[in-house]
């Protein structure tokens, strides 16, 4: 009883081919004579692209994410961090990346690439602990940006000025540890490429309001991840214009993600990635999660639109502004990251809860999916807030436990039948 | 002799009513040991560290999930169950993303008059922190002003400074009499006095620290020393666990707790710049781990009190899911071992299984006493 036609994304292939680019081209780094560093999904990466096109990032929870992908080799690498003694109940992604550091085994095959610098921010209380053990085990230079200034609607002048004068602080950090000079020219066109690829993400995802969606969210993680890699690659930023326009065409031709869409929830932060078919679960009772506020907002950027609706945050360059100095170039970066959505939440549950009700209304859902994240002290920050302000504001909500990052952490019959129950709820049976 | 700071130590909340009628000031709850009370006590504000009652509680479940740590949790479970009803205010001061929720859970659950959260940064080790930090307190130099109705002027800010830096002295002096071969107290009295300084007004309590100063020279210990301990890790004011270790054989000599050393250790430097000079400190004292990197600047204070204190052994403590201590406790234990300081590992729960610890730490105790034989 399909009401829509679909068809695969086309943008697929090349995806798969740029994530596995992104990763050789980290393991190869050395061989001709190129940089590597090793950080978090929410690094400043435009500003070590001053020093040159042949410096390549590591960012720690999608390479991460992907070992917990991987159930039999995170296992592996989770007990090598066990045995080292420490707490299970760390942020799993650290204890997956950290296990694959231990074991000296890339999950790509072959050793584990050695960074020659560290380089990181810092808003949960992983962060800047993450990669101080790195670099003390790895022996290499570490730099650390704190990030943690407040709401975005809160911020002021010497709350920028304090993340600026870090940023400062971390070129002269970068040039001493490479011994390169930076070329501010290269880090200007890296923030424009960032600002370019966090705005058309949110772009698509905005799209997304559209019934039926274009996209699932098993599909956008496949996607948003570039975002996590590295926000200010020209190549991706490029890429995710060809994914925004093939986005276009399928709402155009009414092409959905899930032909038989009738029933559109959201999740909120990551999910288990062991177990990925909790998603393919939802489609047999024709339910479809049109994204989370994890994949529309951990690179999203996003503004209010002069109708009242979220959208894309206008890019410098949409604005006709040009940027010409390396404290320009900074400032523009540390102001546009700190309007990240899902930073927000770190300050205060209740703007996230504010952000999902909008999402609820706004992408015309049925229902929102909270995952009580075990794996990760950040992004379940005041989640049983959450709950508890959408279930005020009378938005159907359904929990579940799990761990993205550790399968041992996960009831997947229990989650099915929370699922059943919640599909219940809703009013919806099984397609035949 | 120190009987007094255990009376406010167990009536902590009977001593903040009374000094709220007696004095007619407000009361400030403060998350964290963060919060900069000299300002406080500037706009004649009482400042009460908001700690837990280490009981068992179920109230804390709707808005606080279970993965946070027990500590931040039963200080949730206080501000539920109405214990600090006579608050007029709460600040957290950005520390951890565990208490940051207690916090917020207070000010849409329990509902105080007034609510502060100061972004202390979490990077000190950047030049750029105290400048950032001075233009948070000019903030929340404008909130005090609000509270109290009265403008906070230079005197006033150096009275508060000169009030808690003498509060601060006083218990650096008392902490001398740890270093002997034979401690004039034990670490169970040490912690009723650093403890009760959270709520108590400073000025009755550096008063009755003075007395007891004035008494310890003399004052002859009927115990013996034993093992001389170092308390370290997460927070911890656990009354039954110190005097169970304290009764097996041991002695704590001193800490590197956030309800002890770390929170008194320094002092403001004065300025003519005077909340710069509060900045200065609050960035420059012995960090919380959440707020120890890149560099370790918290290792080095914690050998060298290990050596000023002649410490033998070291309990670490950690508070059940504490990201910022599980993520120093590994490299701490190896830097006291490579010290030559054998430590044992403890986590806590909100209520301690103090039965199973004293094995655990009896055990622990016995390798002191076999070096004694030789
Ligand atoms: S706990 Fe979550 S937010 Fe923190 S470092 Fe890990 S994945 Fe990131
Ligand atoms: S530092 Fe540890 S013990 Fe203290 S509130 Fe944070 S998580 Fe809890």
């Amino acid at each position: 009883m399909s009401k829509y036609k679909t068809e695969p994304l086309k943008c697929w292939q090349k995806a798969k081919e740029l994530r596995e680019k992104y990763y050789k081209d980290y393991q190869t780094a050395h061989e001709t004579g190129g940089l590597r560093w090793t950080g978090g999904a929410w690094s400043f990466d435009a500003i070590p692209y001053g020093l040159g096109d042949d410096v390549y990032p590591l960012t720690g929870e999608p390479y991460a994410a992907s070992i917990a992908f991987m159930k039999d080799f995170s296992l592996e690498c989770l007990e090598a961090t066990e045995a080292k003694g420490w707490a299970r109940d760390l942020c799993s992604y650290m204890r997956n990346y950290w296990g694959s550091m231990y074991l000296d085994k890339w999950a790509f095959g072959g050793p584990f690439p050695k960074a020659n610098f560290a380089w990181q921010d810092h808003i949960c209380c992983s962060h800047g602990k993450w990669d101080q053990h790195v670099a003390e085990y790895e022996k290499i230079p570490y730099f650390c940006i704190d990030v943690s200034v407040g709401p975005y609607n809160d911020l002021d002048e010497p709350k920028l000025k304090y993340v600026v004068d870090q940023m400062h602080e971390g070129i002269e950090f970068l040039e001493k540890a490479t011994g390169r000079e930076y070329d501010d020219e290269k880090l200007i066109a890296a923030v424009n490429n960032e600002c370019r690829h966090t705005s058309t993400w949110a772009e698509i995802c905005m799209l997304n309001k559209h019934k039926p969606a274009p996209l699932d969210e098993k599909s956008m993680y496949s996607l948003y991840v570039f975002g996590t890699l590295s926000k200010a690659k020209k190549e991706f930023a490029d890429f995710m214009e060809e994914v925004r326009d093939e986005m276009k065409y399928r709402i155009d031709n009414e092409i959905a993600a899930l032909p038989t869409e009738r029933c559109r929830l959201i999740s909120d932060t990551q999910p288990p990635w062991a177990f990925l078919k909790v998603f393919r679960y939802l489609e047999k009772f024709g339910a479809i999660s049109v994204g989370s506020l994890y994949t529309f907002a951990l690179v999203g950027i996003w503004e209010d639109k002069p109708d009242g609706t979220w959208g894309p945050r206008t890019t410098p360059a949409q604005q006709g502004i040009k940027i010409e100095t390396r404290d320009q170039a900074l400032r523009i970066l540390a102001d546009w990251n700190l309007s990240k959505p899902e930073w927000q939440q770190f300050y205060d549950p209740t703007i996230k809860t504010r952000m999902m009700k909008r999402i609820y209304d706004e992408w015309e859902l049925d229902g929102v999916m909270l995952h009580l994240n075990r794996g990760c002290e950040g992004l379940s920050c005041g989640i049983m807030e959450n709950h508890w302000g959408l279930t005020h504001m009378d938005v159907p909500v359904m929990s579940f436990e799990g761990n993205m990052g550790d399968s041992r952490e996960f009831d997947e019959s229990r989650t099915m039948d929370r699922i059943d129950s919640f599909m219940e709820r809703l009013g919806l049976k099984k397609l035949d | 002799m120190f009987s007094q700071f255990k009376e406010w130590y167990d009536k902590r909340h009977e001593y903040a009513r009374d000094w709220k009628q007696r004095t007619g000031g407000k009361v400030m709850g403060c998350f964290c040991s963060y919060v900069p009370e000299e300002m406080l006590v500037a706009g004649n504000i009482l400042p009460v560290r908001v700690l837990g009652s280490h009981e068992p509680q179920n109230v804390t479940e709707p808005y606080l999930f279970g993965m946070y740590c027990p500590f931040c949790r039963d200080v949730l479970a206080q501000g539920l169950k109405g214990k600090y009803n006579y608050l007029d205010g709460i600040t957290l001061s950005q520390s951890c993303i565990h208490l940051r929720q207690s916090y917020v859970a207070w000010r849409e659950h329990v509902k105080v008059p007034h609510d502060y959260y100061l972004y202390m940064p979490n990077k000190v080790q950047t030049k750029a922190a105290t400048p950032f930090l001075k233009s948070e307190l000019e903030k929340y130099q404008a909130h005090i002003e609000e509270i109290t109705g009265r403008e906070l002027t230079d005197d006033d800010l150096d009275r508060g400074i000169k009030i808690v830096n003498r509060n601060r002295d006083l218990m650096h002096q008392v902490y001398e009499h740890r270093k002997g071969d034979t401690p004039k107290l034990t670490g169970l009295e040490a912690m009723y006095m650093t403890v009760s300084a959270m709520w108590v007004d400073k000025e009755e309590h550096s008063a009755e620290i003075e007395k007891v100063l004035a008494q310890l020279p003399d004052r002859q210990m009927d115990r013996d020393t034993g093992a001389r301990l170092l308390m370290v890790g997460s927070e911890n004011d656990d009354i039954a666990f110190i005097d169970m270790v304290e009764s097996v054989g041991a002695t704590f000599v001193v800490d590197d707790h956030c309800t002890g050393t770390r929170w008194f250790w320094n002092k403001v430097e004065p300025n003519d710049d005077r909340l710069y000079a509060i900045a200065d400190r609050y960035v420059k004292r012995p960090p919380c781990p959440t707020k120890d990197w890149e560099e370790r600047w918290r290792f080095p204070h914690i050998v060298q009190l290990c050596k000023d204190f002649n410490v033998e052994g070291a309990i670490v403590i950690q508070q059940k899911f504490c990201d910022p201590h599980e993520c120093d406790i590994m490299p701490l234990r190896k830097m006291l071992d490579d010290n030559s300081i054998p430590s044992l590992f403890l986590e806590f729960d909100v209520t301690v299984p103090i039965g199973q610890f004293k094995v655990r730490v009896e055990a622990f105790l016995e390798m002191f006493g076999v070096d004694d034989l030789f």
